[in-house]
């Protein structure tokens, strides 16, 4: 009960708090589920991340799986609950009363005030899982400069071309199984 | 969408930018706003739900088998690849979105704050909102003739429905006088 209580109270405040999507809320949920709360270990943490870029749908829901992880299947039906239904309501809210503030200044000023908010909390979103999965001082150097290739990598393929990024995470999965395995 | 004649590109706009705006997912918060447009809220309920439930039970299954594997050190090399090139992808999305954040240096002043409260001093999501967003928002705040512009446009609008009321009125009280 304990758990599922925490799992309520972590996920439907982040739900809320995901200005410009899910990236954002991604430092706060690696830190409250891995140091506070000591759900998952860090590296748990990226994995199922990347479990949730390769499922398709909305990325963010990997919280099932953490959901799941901490409390079986009551807790991953309840964080699928509490992390879209508060945002969902929201968006439905604010879809009424939007029209009635067209063309206000105000309007302008929230949204371009709130984009450098939203880029710099999703650069501490990459940050948080990098540190984990792309630049780990836990593992060795040869480790390190493997998955840094596979970052940078995936990242100027997909600056530079379309391609489907769940294709990419596999193929970066295989070069994991390639490079790494022996280890 | 645009196949099944659901909305026209400006509604579609519209739903995007409230998407956007609000917290959360942007693509359940558009099924949210465009489900409503069509079928009220037992739409948006629907369109919530459809938009999630097929991909939450596909990573639930993954999530089952990675409980199941991941001591295996071949399912191990695999998640670690997987997850650098994750990293790689949120990288390419955040410069795609913020491309135009990054290279002005009033939002790099609202930007760089940001990203060390909340990536680096683990300051909590909600405190540094509460901090930042006024700031943020002040920066950009609307000079006085933008919004006397706003203000007049708006008393000429209502000034203009009014008047369209009274003509409505008058019209229809003559009818009545008539009808009499």
């Amino acid at each position: 009960m304990n758990k599922l209580s925490g799992l309520i109270n972590v996920f439907a405040l982040l739900s809320i708090l995901a200005v410009g999507g899910g990236t954002a809320v991604l430092p706060q949920m690696k830190h409250e589920v891995v140091s506070q709360h000591r759900w998952l270990s860090a590296n748990q943490f990226a994995d199922i991340y990347s479990l949730g870029q390769i499922a398709p749908g909305p990325n963010m829901n990997m919280v099932t799986v953490i959901g799941y992880r901490v409390a079986g299947l009551p807790g991953a039906l309840l964080v699928l609950l509490a992390f879209y239904l508060p945002s969902c309501t929201l968006a439905f809210a604010v879809s009424k009363i939007w029209d009635h503030f067209e063309g206000s200044p105000w309007r302008d000023a929230v949204q371009r005030g709130m984009a450098p908010i939203t880029v710099g909390l999703m650069l501490a979103g990459v940050y948080a899982l990098g540190r984990t999965a792309t630049f780990n001082l836990d593992h060795s150097t040869r480790h390190n400069l493997t998955t840094v290739m596979i970052t940078l990598i995936v990242t100027l393929i997909l600056l530079r071309w379309r391609i489907n990024p769940a294709l990419l995470i596999l193929v970066g999965g295989a070069v994991g199984w390639f490079t790494l395995r022996v280890m | 969408m645009k196949r099944r004649q659901w909305l026209n590109d400006d509604q579609f706009l519209a739903a995007l930018e409230i998407g956007e705006t609000v917290p959360g997912l942007i693509s359940t918060n558009v099924s949210v706003i465009v489900g409503n447009r069509l079928r009220g809220v037992r739409g948006s309920i629907a369109a919530a739900i459809g938009m999630m439930l097929p991909g939450a039970i596909a990573v639930f299954v993954l999530g089952l088998l990675y409980a199941r594997f991941r001591s295996n050190t071949e399912v191990k090399a695999v998640l670690t690849g997987a997850s650098a090139a994750a990293v790689g992808l949120i990288l390419a999305v955040t410069l795609q979105i913020g491309h135009r954040e990054i290279s002005k240096w009033l939002d790099l002043a609202i930007l760089i704050p940001t990203f060390i409260l909340v990536g680096m001093l683990h300051i909590s999501l909600l405190a540094t909102l509460v901090m930042i967003a006024p700031i943020a928002i002040w920066i950009h705040r609307p000079d006085r003739a933008a919004l006397t512009d706003y203000h007049a446009r708006q008393a000429a609008y209502h000034a203009q429905l009014a008047a369209h009321h009274t003509a409505a009125a008058t019209a229809s009280g003559s009818q009545i006088e008539r009808a009499s």
